[in-house]
């Protein structure tokens, strides 16, 4: 798909259409991965106010599945994403990627909601790579899926950008998600936060890493990571590990970490309410969520997000169902081989 | 009947005897003070009452409308009508008042089989309830007690009080952390909130408060017991002469 101002197509077509663009930004495509991806291409001064979807809802039947996404922001530019991992396969193996470049002064913002059949396992691999004065929010929201592994890289390869890196997983029974964070500062006046949240129940299991890497010349950046978990059981476990790697003295770097339990007094102050036990932990543990939840500037998004956070907190969804986030009816769609692109205008 | 009479009530805190056989009758429109030294049991009463379980009541009753009031939950306390106003309100962040107290209010009237309040009905109830309290009307979107000023989280106990309309209502140490003016408000809202319907139990250990609500009786509470019962001129002796007389005899 191709207008003026953004170009959707396979990576195929991308390879034949956009070589320069690709060589330039050393993007190598293999004949192996020709049909399974993605390119989205957004050209310069364009902002581009509706969010495009991607999805994956392919309907094939493989034990393994995996697909590449090809995205650039054009300097000047401005694109949101929202990334579904919802397959509806059970007991399969699942692994995406996902490479961004923005270019000078551009923004993105991007999320990614990992919903999958409680036997099927995910790995997620993004890069982002930033350019001068460019803005990247993503959100990374994982509730269901046997296994989940998402690795997140982002490159500050200009100056003045910034990044907020917000994070959720809920995850209850056998579950195990792991999030793997690296930021790399490698120049001056850039700014990332990490915010990471997480409630396990039962023998669920949680991993975060956050690496922050400052460069020697990467002087007057700031960079902080927040990971917050609220464990419901004896049996569930987090291991949250900070991993800052500085080599300039000029920069304002934090990182902290929390694991506890419900509030017993809040749950006092709200039973004492008349608000029942039941309803005082929902509250609070939506509350919890929230933080990370921040402001989307999709209005319709943020309202879906809670939603669908709601209902995984009341146990509501045990099992992907169908793509929550696609209940409104798409005014275009397209059919990549596996991975189907929504774009809601 | 009393509204609340309590019999013989003894408890304990991981073995720590605290409460130590406590009598207690309060009648409907009746406002009480107890007050006492720290530490001597006053925040244990009113959290007993109220239904925390961090302590074991080891022995007497608590009957409240004829109801025997340690069979029931915290939140079915509060759904009969018993209130506690905290002496530290707790902080919730992420939850605004709004929906707190649309949840507590709507909460209480599925206990008593009514339908839950409509969105106008309840933004009008909190718009008349907050000026009880001259409470700011920015309030109902900011997260429960996040930030408050001691002043703030009292009058908001205030008004929760009057948004939920109780029966019974417990306000411990209401005063403590609160300049002249705020006491003031803060009075004038419970003042104006009392009836010949329900009561009120003032835990204090200052008579100031006493100055702005008028109690019927005062109590005063050591060491796990209450020692003497009076009426509002006992609140003055007290201030004048300290508790230390009264444990002397």
């Amino acid at each position: 798909m191709k207008n003026k101002d953004i170009t959707i197509c396979t990576l195929e077509e991308a390879k034949k259409n956009f070589k320069s663009i690709l060589e330039n930004k050393k993007i190598e495509i293999s004949d192996k991965e020709n049909t399974k991806g993605v390119f989205i291409y957004l050209s310069s001064n364009k902002d581009y106010a509706s969010p495009i979807q991607i999805c994956d809802n392919s309907e094939e039947n493989f034990q393994e599945e995996n697909y590449r996404c090809v995205v650039i922001v054009g300097e000047n530019s401005r694109l949101k994403i929202i990334h579904a991992e919802e397959n509806q396969k059970q007991n399969i193996s699942l692994e995406n990627n996902i490479e961004v470049f923005l270019e000078d002064n551009s923004s993105l913002e991007y999320y990614k909601v990992e919903n999958i059949f409680s036997d099927t396992m995910l790995k997620s691999n993004a890069n982002f790579n930033l350019g001068n004065n460019t803005q990247l929010k993503t959100f990374w929201l994982s509730i269901n899926g046997k296994a989940i592994r998402n690795k997140l890289n982002v490159e500050f390869n200009g100056e003045y950008s910034s990044a907020q890196l917000n994070g959720l997983y809920l995850g209850d029974n056998q579950q195990t998600i792991d999030n793997q964070i690296s930021v790399f500062h490698n120049k001056p006046h850039c700014t990332s936060n990490q915010l990471y949240k997480g409630i396990l129940d039962d023998s669920a299991k949680a991993l975060f890493q956050g690496h922050i890497y400052v460069e020697e010349g990467a002087s007057f950046c700031e960079a902080m990571q927040k990971n917050k978990n609220i464990l419901l059981s004896d049996k569930a476990s987090v291991n949250t590990q900070p991993f800052l790697e500085i080599y300039n003295d000029e920069v304002k770097c934090s990182h902290g970490a929390t694991i506890g339990q419900l509030d017993e007094n809040a749950m006092f102050y709200m039973q004492s309410r008349g608000i029942t036990k039941r309803s005082a932990r929902m509250l609070l543990l939506f509350a919890f969520c929230t933080e990370v939840l921040s402001s989307s500037s999709i209005e319709e998004l943020n309202q879906k997000l809670e939603d669908i956070i709601k209902r995984r907190l009341h146990g509501d969804i045990s099992d992907c169902q169908n793509c929550i986030l696609l209940c409104n009816t798409p005014c275009l769609t397209f059919n990549i081989d596996k991975s189907k692109i929504e774009n809601n205008q | 009947m009393p509204l609340l009479e309590i019999k013989n009530l003894s408890c304990s805190i991981k073995g720590k005897e605290i409460l130590k056989g406590i009598n207690l009758s309060v009648n409907r429109g009746e406002i009480h003070a107890i007050m006492g030294p720290n530490g001597n049991g006053k925040s244990t009463l009113a959290s007993v009452i109220a239904g925390k379980d961090t302590f074991d009541v080891t022995s007497g009753e608590i009957i409240y409308e004829g109801k025997n009031l340690l069979d029931l939950s915290i939140e079915e306390r509060a759904s009969e009508g018993i209130f506690l106003g905290f002496q530290y309100p707790v902080e919730i962040p992420g939850v605004t008042i709004s929906n707190f107290m649309k949840t507590a209010i709507n909460e209480q009237r599925k206990y008593k089989g009514l339908d839950p309040m409509n969105a106008i009905e309840f933004f009008k109830l909190m718009e008349k309830k907050k000026e009880i309290v001259q409470m700011d009307s920015s309030l109902a979107n900011r997260f429960v007690n996040e930030g408050f000023s001691g002043g703030e989280k009292k009058k908001n106990e205030i008004f929760q009080m009057a948004m939920l309309n109780p029966t019974l209502s417990i306000l411990d140490e209401t005063d403590s952390g609160l300049d002249i003016d705020a006491l003031r408000i803060v009075a004038q809202g419970v003042n104006a909130l009392h009836t010949k319907e329900n009561s009120t139990i003032l835990i204090t250990h200052y008579q100031r408060l006493l100055d702005y609500i008028v109690p019927d009786f005062v109590h005063v509470l050591s060491e796990g017991r209450i020692i003497k019962t009076g009426t509002k001129e006992l609140a003055l002796e007290l201030e004048e002469k300290g508790y230390h007389w009264l444990n002397e005899k």
